[in-house]
């Protein structure tokens, strides 16, 4: 076991995850995990319940040990590190604040642990409420705050004590939409002025992308996919990943020729070229694009685009955008979002192009 | 909050109960506070002599002292067996469940007999010390205040232990995990989380168990021996003994009131249901 470790002495540290594997009996909630985590990044874990996000973030903080597998921080192999002694900051999905202390006395709690002097103590607790904007309510007991004011509290707890790592529980679940926004933009400000090691936890698909620098792609306690967001967005590796994170089209393709940096496939009769961002191991393949990637026309786009023919069967008026939902002739469905300001109406049952640029759309095996 | 959503109906449920209450105790109460200001005169002497009376201030004082002991041996006792069965392992579970249920089928005369048994100078205790060669002389176990507080805290532990068991159920996991997490050893959590999370239940437990010890008679009679005797001791050989009873009857009537305090105060500190754990 490594001695020496010093809590808050690194600003931000880098993890590295390698073939974890965590079982309860004989389910598998972790499968050969590996995953590094970079200095003083933002990375999110996203995945649907019950995927293993939980898992994996306890088995980090050190509450949970692995069935199998090391972790390795800064060089050294933390695997059998205790939580106390690891120290990494945690925000707990419901907050867990303790509820017989005060504002002041929950974030000076970790300061406290650590033998600080009452003036460093003071502050410390002091620069670290202004920070997250509770001023005033530095006397109340956490019953008297609201959500968004214990989930302050919580992350001042966290990051008071400077911790190289913080990790953070799907922290928003239980807020309102705007409290929610507020609350990313507050995370996403506190990671870039502590420079700590963020890892987060969500469900939500937008808050991933919104928040990260990387996404790390969960489902049945596999990683699918890790990423930046545009690229986890646009180069999806696989099925479950293109729809976990948004809607998607798919055009199911008969012949698939490879060659070089791109893929050209048959679909009814035209010849679509896509970006091969995979390798296929069969020839079944789909090609896959965004519905706000393609685009509605009465005329063939062909210059650098793909394009097909289509019936527009209703619309969807989002505001700001508008969704057509359409249908090829062989039956596949499409949907197709245009800003809203810049289309004239198109009337349903008529018959249209959508087409989209050649490096929009991407290969994925068939029902991988 | 029983008050707010009390109805009729449920008055009519509760009515053979009020009415047995009301003829077994309240009806027989109003008679002792009669005697007390009437027997052997009317007036208030007999609580003048109660403010005067050196014995009847001596075991007034003894109780008190001898509550107040019992009820810190009891909370202590009780703490690290209600911690046993809500967070140890299975088997400690089990063996902690033992501890409190078997003592509640064991009347309180035989438990009292049985600690005499053990602590008398020709018991148990007495006669392994002394055939080990420990002692020469039997130590006064029995027949004193030691005895009378050993043989009630044996009695009140397992009501303190579901009001603390209740508390500690209470306790949300992810804040000591929250804790751990920040680098607090185990003693440092315990101390400065844990117990204070606590805190609801134990004043409850040192409530109940100091109303419960105030009025403790077969106890005190048997272990005590006639020399540590308490308030409801004296009660009973002011009446049946020295026929005194005005006097027995205005101690009583003191001791009720006193006990009437102290659940008005629990009252504002417990929750009712949280004594049943
Ligand atoms: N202590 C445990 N004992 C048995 N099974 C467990 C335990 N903890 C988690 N699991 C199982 O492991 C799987 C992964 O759980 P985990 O809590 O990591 O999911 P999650 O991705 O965090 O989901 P959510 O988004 O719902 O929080 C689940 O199927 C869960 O039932
Ligand atoms: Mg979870």
């Amino acid at each position: 076991m490594p001695q020496s470790m010093q809590p808050g002495d690194a600003k931000a540290a880098e993890i590295k995850a390698v073939s974890i594997g965590k079982t309860f009996g004989a389910f598998h909630a972790l499968k050969n995990l590996s995953l590094d985590i970079g200095r003083g990044e933002f990375l999110t874990l996203l995945g649907p319940s019950g995927s293993g996000k939980t898992t994996f973030l306890m088995i980090l903080a050190g509450f949970t040990a692995p069935t199998t597998g090391r972790l390795v921080m800064d060089g050294k192999d933390i695997t059998d590190v205790p939580a106390e002694d690891r120290s990494y900051g945690m925000v707990f999905q419901g907050y867990a604040l303790f509820p017989h202390l005060t504002v002041e006395q929950n974030i000076a709690f970790p300061l406290k642990v650590r033998g600080r002097s009452s003036a460093d103590v003071k502050r410390k607790v002091g620069e670290m409420v202004e920070r997250v904007g509770l001023i005033g309510h530095e006397k109340k007991l956490p019953a008297k705050l609201s959500g968004g004011q214990q989930q302050r509290v919580a992350l001042a707890r966290a990051l008071v004590f400077e911790p190289s790592v913080l990790l953070l529980d799907e922290p928003f679940s239980a807020l309102d939409k705007n409290l929610r926004e507020m609350m990313q933009q507050e995370v996403k400000r506190l990671h870039q002025e502590t420079g700590t090691t963020f890892v987060f936890v969500t469900h939500d698909q937008s808050e991933a992308l919104a928040l990260s620098s990387r996404v790390a792609i969960f489902n049945h306690g596999e990683l699918l996919q890790v990423g930046k967001p545009q690229d986890v967005y646009e180069r999806p590796s696989n099925r479950f990943v293109a729809e976990f994170l948004g809607e998607i089209n798919l055009l199911p393709l008969d012949t698939v020729e490879l060659n070089g940096e791109t893929a050209a496939g048959k679909f009814e009769d035209r010849t679509i070229v896509l970006n091969k961002s995979i390798t296929l191991a069969g020839k079944k393949a789909v090609a896959a694009v965004r519905p706000e990637h393609m685009f509605i026309s009465a005329s063939p786009q062909t210059s650098d685009c793909n394009a097909i023919t289509c019936r527009v069967e209703g619309a969807t008026y989002f505001g700001a955008s508008t969704k057509y939902h359409l249908r090829t002739r062989s039956g596949t469905s499409l949907a197709v979002s245009m800003p809203t300001a810049s289309t004239s109406p198109i009337a349903p049952q008529s018959d249209v192009w959508v087409s989209w640029p050649v490096h929009q759309g991407f290969l994925l095996p068939d029902g991988g | 909050m029983i008050g707010k959503t009390i109805t009729s109906r449920k008055i009519l449920l509760l009515a053979p109960l009020l009415l047995f209450l009301g003829l077994a105790y309240v009806v027989p109460f109003l008679g002792v506070v009669r005697w007390s200001f009437t027997m052997p005169e009317v007036g208030l002497g007999q609580y003048r002599a109660l403010m005067t009376d050196p014995l009847v201030q001596s075991v007034f004082i003894r109780t008190l002292r001898i509550c107040l002991i019992v009820t810190a041996a009891v909370l202590v006792t009780a703490y690290a067996i209600a911690y046993v069965w809500v967070r140890g392992s299975s088997v400690q579970r089990m063996l902690a469940e033992f501890c409190i249920l078997v003592p509640f089928w064991i009347s309180v005369l035989t438990r009292a007999f049985g600690w005499l048994a053990m602590l008398s100078n020709r018991g148990l205790i007495n006669t392994w010390l002394q055939s080990a060669g420990v002692i020469s002389e039997p130590l006064a176990l029995a027949r004193n205040e030691l005895g009378v507080i050993i043989g009630m805290t044996h009695f009140l532990i397992p009501f303190a232990v579901f009001p603390i068991a209740s508390a500690m159920r209470s306790i949300d996991e992810r804040v000591l995990l929250a804790a751990r997490g920040m680098g607090a050893s185990r003693t440092r959590i315990f101390w400065t989380v844990f117990v204070p999370l606590t805190y609801g239940g134990l004043i409850g437990a040192a409530l109940i168990v100091f109303v419960f010890a105030l009025g403790f008679f077969v106890t005190p009679a048997i272990l005590g021996g006639g020399r540590s005797v308490m308030v409801a001791e004296l009660v009973y050989l002011r009446i049946f003994q020295s026929p005194d009873w005005g006097l027995g009857a205005a101690i009583s009537v003191v001791l009720v009131l006193f006990i009437g305090a102290l659940l008005a105060l629990m009252r504002r500190f417990i929750k009712p249901a949280h004594l049943i754990g």
